[in-house]
């Protein structure tokens, strides 16, 4: 849908972003942030709040398949992309090679910085899918996990980039 | 001995001893048969969470399990889940004792409603306290079942068998479900259970003592798991608060008009002034449009510059209470200084905070009077009684439900938050979810307290004759030296700080052992003794000697490549909590800044319940050491903070983690203690004790900054 105004206020646009393979509409000011929309207004809790500065990236989705972080994404400059997050990844409930990597290496402690981990790593693996552990390194080192967890996670990602019985 | 002073234990620690835990309960009987379904309820009792000193008094239940007669096991304790993997240990535990899978129950941690009050979740005591007690009740309740089903089949009850949730004999087996519905099976109702019932042996522990995968994980790979900052309520706004732009500054006047010119809910109460709307963006916009309108009065406020001078002056040097200064002697210590070799250095640690990645939350939501908050607190009695105060109702008014929460590392003891929400939910007439925003956790959440230390010690070749240790503000955790020293004097001054202090992993074991083991590398030093073999002449304590000496293996002590320029090896080691800890480490200092090259740790804390948890914990705790050894420091001036954001307070990130190796002992003969905290206690001194190998300059402060060209 085209962007349009709507409703007495002024500033209060209509914004349709494709999320999770659904189309999602909100009304809403242009320049709140992509993830207060995802958690207020479509109730997709998992992306997660940690700075809302681009320091932390525990609010990483991916915005036509780029990680982005949805804290410092205007609401307005995503209107009309696809936007994924974590509650999209899994789909009829069988879990993505990632998660299921998190999982076995047990790779949340608090889990609160975990989804900004997994899309990221999604991204990474989908446009890189043999990452050297430089790489690996490189991608993952904006996302901050306070619990420190850091060796687990690492090792979550170098699963999913080498599933068992590929040595590559 | 001075007036004022106390000679008492210093454990446990002054400073997360905030307030005395409160014990009640919310349900009688009646309620929780409502609640649970009908089925067998079995309550046990633990010692006091975090007792002070000797007494150990009997307290009301700790723990709650209940059978369901459809089947369900419910273990429920007053614990929380910060990370640290308090639910898995507990599911873990009950399973053992119950001989099902853990995943075949459900642990219920901190709702004040329905499960009993344990404490806080903090002093590293679910390990050691909580888990002996849920152990018991699920061990009183297999008895029970067991003697219920010998009973029913006239057999002696050593002649059955129990697993995978059924009794059985033979061929016959009942299940538990069938024997919670048995008439024959008197529920123990309220009643304490025997302290005598026979736990499972470590030699025969089929799932304590082995790694189990999260519980919950599941939820957390795929974003379903809500987090305080994530609950919704229906019709539910979203709350923020005004704050002042200084530390003291003192609210005038202020205009609300424009708020509600915006429709959003404005509230001012006192020194309280907050906004909710239906968005979280429309409260920001309404809080900014009345915040123009604000008038303060704000006052001096020192600056970080001035911390350990500061502390100095403001130690409290009288005055009794349990906050009040603590000195403890052994022998005659002014005498042996005098007769031995003398050094005598100073250290300090600054402010550090905790930063936790999900900030303060709390969801409030009254019903006429009676209040129920969801949020993320180490303390969920203790909050509910603090908005039980704040809002002049009983406690039992209050509910407290704690979901698993973002991080805690002893930075959510308080309940600040709550209260915030449940003011602005009563002024809205509906739920309200407050967030604190980063820059808000930063300056407004407590800090891990800034200290100062004075340390003085004699020498008899190399042997400690004497130890004068005087620590100003750090609290008291592992104040006392481990070493076997003849003559002892420990002194602690609390002091009036600058800034709001409280718990921390560790607390005031980071700053004590800091000082004390640079300290000890300095004797090594001026004793000419290799820094390793120092310690174990000195040491009695053969568990602290074993993780010194695993550590020191695995590492190669003293490294085993000769030392090019800025190249060097440090070690240190720490007991606390019934857990020691023995770091080495190997720093590059040549890339004007330390470099950590190589850490190996040993620790050990007893049996160990989960390998792979305590694995995980360790290396953590680790590396949030290096965060507050190598970069992590409050700095302050004029009351306000100069770095309260990540971009300016530097925490460690993955290119910052050096390869490391763990190494852990399980001491299956000893009983378990926690895991989460004692590690980071040996960082900072390990590594600054590197540095002088690499520099030949001591560092006596944090964090650790290399000496100037
Ligand atoms: S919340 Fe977006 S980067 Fe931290
Ligand atoms: S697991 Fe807690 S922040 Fe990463």
């Amino acid at each position: 849908m085209a962007p349009g105004r709507t409703g007495g206020r002024r500033d209060i646009t209509r914004f349709t972003v494709r999320v999770n393979r659904t189309e999602m509409s909100t009304d809403s000011p242009a320049e709140r942030p992509l993830l207060e929309v995802l958690r207020e207004d479509f109730g997709l809790t998992g992306t997660k709040y940690g700075c809302g500065e681009g320091q932390c990236r525990a609010c990483t989705v991916l915005i036509d398949g780029r990680p982005e972080p949805s804290c410092l994404t205007p609401v307005s400059s995503a209107a009309g992309a696809s936007v994924t997050t974590i509650e999209g990844l899994a789909s009829d409930g069988d879990l993505t090679q990632v998660q299921r990597a998190f999982l076995e290496a047990d790779a949340a402690q608090c889990g609160y910085c975990t989804a900004g981990m997994i899309v990221e790593a999604t991204a990474l693996l989908r446009r890189n899918p043999k990452p050297t552990r430089s790489e690996i390194l490189d991608s993952m080192n904006p996302h901050l996990c306070r619990c420190c967890g850091y060796p687990n996670i690492l090792r979550a990602v170098e699963m999913a980039a080498r599933p068992e019985g590929d040595d590559a | 001995m001075p007036e004022g002073f106390r000679d008492d234990l210093f454990e446990p620690d002054r400073k997360e001893l905030g307030e005395g835990p409160v014990y009640r309960f919310a349900l009688d009987r009646r309620e929780w048969v409502a609640a649970m379904g009908a089925g067998l309820l079995v309550t046990a009792a633990g010692e006091v969470a975090l007792s002070a000193g000797a007494a150990v008094a009997e307290i009301p239940p700790s723990t709650r399990l209940h059978l369901g007669e459809d089947g369900s096991i419910t273990v429920l304790t007053g614990k929380v889940e910060v990370g640290q993997g308090s639910r898995t240990e507990i599911a873990q535990a009950a399973a053992e004792e119950l001989c099902v899978a853990p995943e075949d129950l459900r642990v219920i941690l901190a709702d004040t409603s329905v499960t009993p009050n344990d404490g806080s979740t903090a002093g590293s005591r679910t390990t050691p306290s909580t888990v002996p007690v849920v152990r018991r009740a699920c061990a009183a309740a297999r008895e029970l079942l067991l003697r219920t089903a010998a009973d029913s089949w006239d057999l002696d009850p050593t002649k059955l068998r129990v697993d995978a949730g059924s009794v059985a004999h033979a061929d016959e087996r009942v299940s538990y479900a069938h024997l919670a519905r048995s008439s024959r099976l008197t529920s123990t109702g309220d009643d304490a259970v025997p302290r005598r019932v026979p736990l499972t042996k470590v030699g025969d522990w089929k799932v304590l003592g082995r790694s189990a995968l999260k519980v919950r994980s599941r939820e957390i790979v795929t974003g379903a798991h809500r987090y305080p900052s994530d609950i919704v309520r229906p019709d539910m706004l979203y709350g923020c608060v005004l704050r002042p732009p200084s530390y003291g500054a003192e609210l005038m006047s202020v205009d609300l008009a424009p708020a509600t010119r915006l429709d959003a809910v404005a509230v001012r109460d006192g020194e309280f002034v907050g906004f909710a709307a239906k968005t979280s963006h429309e409260a920001r916009n309404a809080m900014k449009a009345c915040s123009e309108t604000a008038r303060w009065q704000s006052g001096p406020h020192p600056s970080s510059e001035e911390l350990g001078t500061l502390l100095k002056a403001r130690a409290q040097t009288s005055g009794g209470g349990r906050r009040g200064p603590r000195r403890r002697e052994s022998g005659d210590v002014t005498a042996a200084l005098a007769r031995g070799t003398n050094l005598a250095h100073s250290y300090e640690i600054p402010y550090v905070q905790h930063a936790p990645m999900e900030p303060r939350a709390a969801v409030a939501e009254w019903d006429d009077s009676r209040l129920t908050v969801w949020t993320g607190t180490q303390r969920p009695f203790g909050v509910r009684d603090h908005l039980a105060e704040a809002f002049r109702l009983r406690p039992e008014a209050v509910r407290v439900i704690v979901p698993d929460t973002g991080g805690g590392f002893g930075g959510k003891h308080t309940g600040e938050v709550a209260i915030e929400a449940a003011r602005l939910a009563k002024a809205a007439g509906k739920p309200v979810s407050l967030r604190w925003t980063r820059a808000e956790e930063f300056v407004w959440a407590y800090f891990r307290p800034a200290a100062a230390f004075e340390v003085r010690a004699a020498l008899n070749g190399t042997r400690i004759v004497a130890w004068d240790f005087t620590a100003y503000n750090p609290g008291t955790a592992a104040i006392e030296t481990p070493y076997a020293i003849p003559h002892v004097r420990t002194q602690y001054f609390p002091c009036d700080a600058p800034l709001r202090e409280g718990s921390y992993r560790g607390i005031g074991a980071t700053g004590n052992n800091f000082a004390r083991e640079v300290f000890m590398d300095e004797l090594a030093a001026a004793a000419g003794v290799d820094p390793l073999e120092f310690r174990l002449e000195n040491l009695a304590d053969e568990r602290m000697k074993a993780v010194l000496r695993a550590a020191a293996d695995r590492f190669g002590w003293p490294g085993t490549e000769s030392f090019g320029p800025g190249l060097g090896t440090g070690i240190a080691a720490g007991f606390e909590k019934g857990s020691y800890i023995a770091i080495c480490a190997e720093v590059r200092t040549t890339g004007g800044r330390v470099e950590v090259e190589r850490l190996v740790s040993a620790f050990e804390c007893g049996a160990i319940l989960n390998p792979r948890n305590v694995q995980a914990q360790v290396e953590g705790c680790v590396i949030q050491g290096l965060g507050a050894a190598l970069t992590e420091e409050i700095r302050f001036e004029g009351g306000r903070l100069l770095n309260g954001s990540f971009s300016r307070y530097r925490v460690p990130r993955f290119q910052d983690v050096p390869p490391m190796e763990t190494v852990l002992l399980d001491r299956t003969d000893i009983d378990s203690a926690g895991a989460g905290e004692t590690p980071i206690i040996a960082v900072a001194p390990a590594l600054a004790n590197a540095v002088f190998a690499a520099t030949g300059e001591r560092q006596r402060s944090l964090p650790l900054r290399l000496p100037r060209a």
